[in-house]
């Protein structure tokens, strides 16, 4: 594994409080294919769901300074951090320096697949964090306060001889085995311990996960290092396989790394984000639970995973999409969990503040009670674009996509919620009417090409009837543009798809006056809003949209502006943090990140931007 | 009754009852009220792959269920009779015997269970059950004891003594 020093980057302030809250953007990821944890800057784990995504928190720090939970480790007087991913993998090393000393702590959770390691009896879930003297010698504060069950279950920590710490709550035991002399406080709910790291000392802290089953303890010292490197083989294996090498390498990897870390590696679902309620706008109620599967982003995850080389993961995406959706077929649901349950009933948890104070923090996430008409064309492009690239469907897939497309006749003038899940009247959005075009284009390309049986006829009828109906209720003469409904003259910035998914040429006039009317209505520098202030009944301000903003480069590119698209990619990844990652949203006048974190849609639309910008010619 | 009768009478006795035995205690581990699995504990004694553990497991479990039905004849046997309440009792003390001495043995004779004295090492990594097999959740000694008493009762009940 290599370890050269990390290159220096922005630095923290010295003796930050982990009281306060960290910006979003301070956070790191580090996951196994079926949890994730997010780590400040300043070392500590805020945020950890167990045994998988959308399980409860045992660390939610990120949403409750005080209640949360967390798992810190930092220098105990003032010092400044910097950090890195180790090549192309989500092992994290951050160094921190102080006065007497550097230390460094990586933190990975262990993928042992195909290892001699695999051979033994492994942990359910495991987090292993390494305490490293480089320099000197360093004291640390490190911290282990579990709050499991969002911090509604209460606990007490006993401990069992050399086999470490246990929490045990019914069916669930939570371990911490370690190296490091913990005291109990807090009435043995928290462990806490001050200890000093000399120069080539090493310290190895491992938390283990069990439920309902007998827990494993993994040994420290050599195994955890051997661990490591198995970990870091299997990352470094899976990176290798992206065949893209083009000037943006760095940070299409960590992309495509950051989906590989949201893919639910037992049933190939990608969820939105690791987090819930991370605030789209700081201190108000734009707080939603990520932890699920929204069929919107079908096509565009299926399109990265495929064209980075990743084409196993494509392919078991598409057929958890076709497969997992038989609970709601035909009709499609607008979300799913990992395992393709609809029901994801949405509740306050009240005894948290939310971050910095926005409230309510949800759980569960009630878009699920709503049409999305477009979710159709995602599924259906998906589908044809994993065919077209030599896959193959079974005959219950073709039977499902035949079914997908009588739906979308049968439903296409109905109004619907809307790529953006606004809550409240349900409106004819030109992007739900142009995703069911896109749908029966596409079906109709599959029928002719042998792979599904259709009525012909009647689909070719409603395609145009659908192309018909926009032309004439959703282009604005008066502001030579789509607008986001009929009969409104709202923008919204998912209709700059209408050009990638081939509804319009990008140098037709109407696309053209519609990117002039999107910029004029929601560009905010290089950003871009993916709708007005307001126009989704809120009353707070949201930041401009990830992927909205890189759906910019990828028309402008699509238009043979490509040094305009590059131009704008560049300053685009400037708003990402010092490791790559980018949240749901950017506050247009901070360069804040606001909201989930990270967010699979924004890194989606950061790898389709780069790709296309490829295809457009763009190389080192 | 001829031998033969008899035999396969114990046979499938002891099987009816190790599948609703063991039903009790995997729906319990299922259901959240215990992390114990007695095939699990069992297979990983010859594999430490979690998956074979518990498919050899449950192969020996049912074994291990029909010997004990042959134990529970003899004991019967030797009784003059066999009532559901006298298998319930048999059972139960069964139970306890599990629980009190076979559980705790458990850290010095499985080859993969660490102890809290020694911690783990690369083979000795499964968490020990503790007394009574309170490490594994705080109701695994009602549900051992429940499991074992249905098992007794069945063979009590239906097994053709005299």
């Amino acid at each position: 594994m290599p370890h050269a020093e990390p290159a220096p980057s922005r630095l923290t302030s010295p003796a930050t409080s982990e009281d306060e809250y960290r910006p979003i953007a301070d956070y790191a990821i580090v996951g196994d294919g079926r949890t994730a944890a997010l780590v400040s800057r300043t070392g500590s784990i805020d945020w950890l769901c167990l045994p998988s995504f959308a399980s409860p928190s045992l660390f939610a720090a990120i949403l409750d300074r005080q209640r949360g939970g967390r798992f810190g480790i930092r220098p105990s007087g003032p010092f400044t951090s910097r950090r890195r991913y180790v090549g192309d993998s989500p092992v994290l090393e951050t160094t921190f320096e102080t006065a007497d000393g550097t230390v460094r702590v990586t933190d990975f959770m262990p993928i042992l697949t195909g290892s001699p390691l695999a051979r033994e009896i492994a942990s359910e879930r495991e987090l292993v964090r390494i305490v490293e003297g480089v320099a000197g010698a360093v004291e640390l504060d490190i911290v282990f306060v579990p709050r499991p069950d969002y911090a509604r279950r209460p606990v007490r920590l006993v401990e069992r001889g050399r086999l470490g710490w246990f929490s045990v709550e019914r069916d669930r035991a939570y371990i911490l085995h370690s190296d490091v002399p913990f005291r109990p406080c807090d009435g043995a709910s928290a462990l806490g311990c001050r200890l000093r790291v000399e120069a080539g000392e090493k310290r190895y802290l491992s938390l283990i996960f069990a439920c309902d089953d007998v827990a494993a303890v993994a040994p420290l010292g050599a195994y955890a290092d051997a661990r490591l490197e198995a970990t870091f083989r299997w990352w470094d294996r899976w990176s290798g396989l992206c065949p893209y090498r083009g000037p943006y390498r760095a940070e299409v990897m960590r992309s495509v790394l950051v989906l590989k870390l949201l893919t639910y590696a037992l049933s190939g679902a990608v969820v939105a984000a690791p987090t819930a309620s991370l605030p789209e706008a700081v201190g108000a109620a734009r707080n939603w639970d990520y932890r699920f599967t929204w069929l919107r982003d079908a096509s565009l995850t299926l399109r990265a995973f495929v064209d980075l080389g990743h084409s196993a993961e494509g392919a078991v995406f598409l057929d958890w999409l076709l497969n997992t959706t038989r609970l709601s077929r035909p009709y499609l649901q607008v979300l799913y969990d990992v395992y393709g349950r609809t029901r994801m009933h949405e509740q306050e948890l009240d005894h948290f503040e939310g971050y910095r104070g926005s409230r309510p923090v949800r759980i569960g996430n009630a878009a699920e009670t709503q049409l999305q008409l477009d979710v159709y064309g995602s599924v259906v492009m998906a589908a044809y674009d994993y065919v077209i690239r030599g896959g193959r469907l079974d005959r219950f897939e073709r039977r499902m996509l035949t079914g997908l497309g009588k739906v979308v006749c049968d439903h296409w003038r109905e109004p619907d919620n809307g790529i953006w899940e606004i809550r409240g009247e349900r409106l004819h959005h030109v992007y739900s009417k142009t995703m069911c075009w896109v749908a029966l284009d596409r079906l109709l390309r599959l029928a002719a090409a042998g792979h599904v049986r259709l009525p012909r006829d009647r689909v070719e009828r409603e395609r145009a009837a659908i192309a018909e109906a926009i032309e004439a209720h959703g282009f604005d003469p008066d502001l030579n543009a789509y607008v986001g409904a009929f009969g409104n003259r709202e923008p919204d910035a998912a209709l700059l798809l209408m050009a990638r998914f081939g509804y319009k040429d990008a140098n037709d006039p109407r696309m053209v006056g519609t990117y002039d009317f999107l910029r004029r209505e929601l560009g905010r520098g290089a950003l871009l809003m993916r709708y007005r202030d307001g126009y989704d009944g809120m009353p707070s301000r949201e930041g401009a949209f990830g992927i909205c903003s890189f759906w910019q480069v990828d028309y402008l590119a699509r238009r043979g502006d490509v040094q305009d698209a590059v131009r704008l990619f560049d300053r685009l990844l400037g708003y990402a943090n010092d490791l790559g990652l980018f949240a749901e949203e950017i506050d247009p006048d901070t360069g804040e990140a606001l909201g989930n974190f990270p967010q699979a849609f924004t890194h989606v639309g950061l790898i389709a931007a780069a790709l296309t910008l490829e295809r457009a010619g763009v190389r080192d | 009754m001829t031998d033969a009768v008899q035999i396969g009478a114990i046979l499938f006795w002891g099987l009816v009852a190790t599948a609703v035995m063991t039903t009790i205690l995997e729906g319990g581990q299922g259901s959240g009220l215990s992390r114990l699995s007695l095939p699990y504990l069992f297979g990983s004694f010859v594999t430490g792959d979690r998956h074979w553990a518990y498919v050899l497991g449950f192969i020996t479990y049912t074994i291990g269920g029909w010997l004990f039905a042959i134990l529970y004849y003899v004991l019967f046997f030797y009784l003059g009779f066999a009532t559901w309440w006298l298998g319930g009792i048999v059972g139960f003390l069964h139970g306890c015997f599990l629980l009190l001495v076979m559980l705790p043995l458990m850290p010095h004779v499985h080859p993969r269970m660490a102890s809290e004295y020694d911690g783990p090492t690369a083979k000795r990594r499964l968490e020990p059950p503790g007394f009574l097999g309170l490490n594994y959740g705080g109701r695994t000694p009602l549900l051992t004891l429940l499991g074992q008493f249905v098992y007794g009762v069945i063979l009590g009940a239906f097994l053709p003594v005299g």
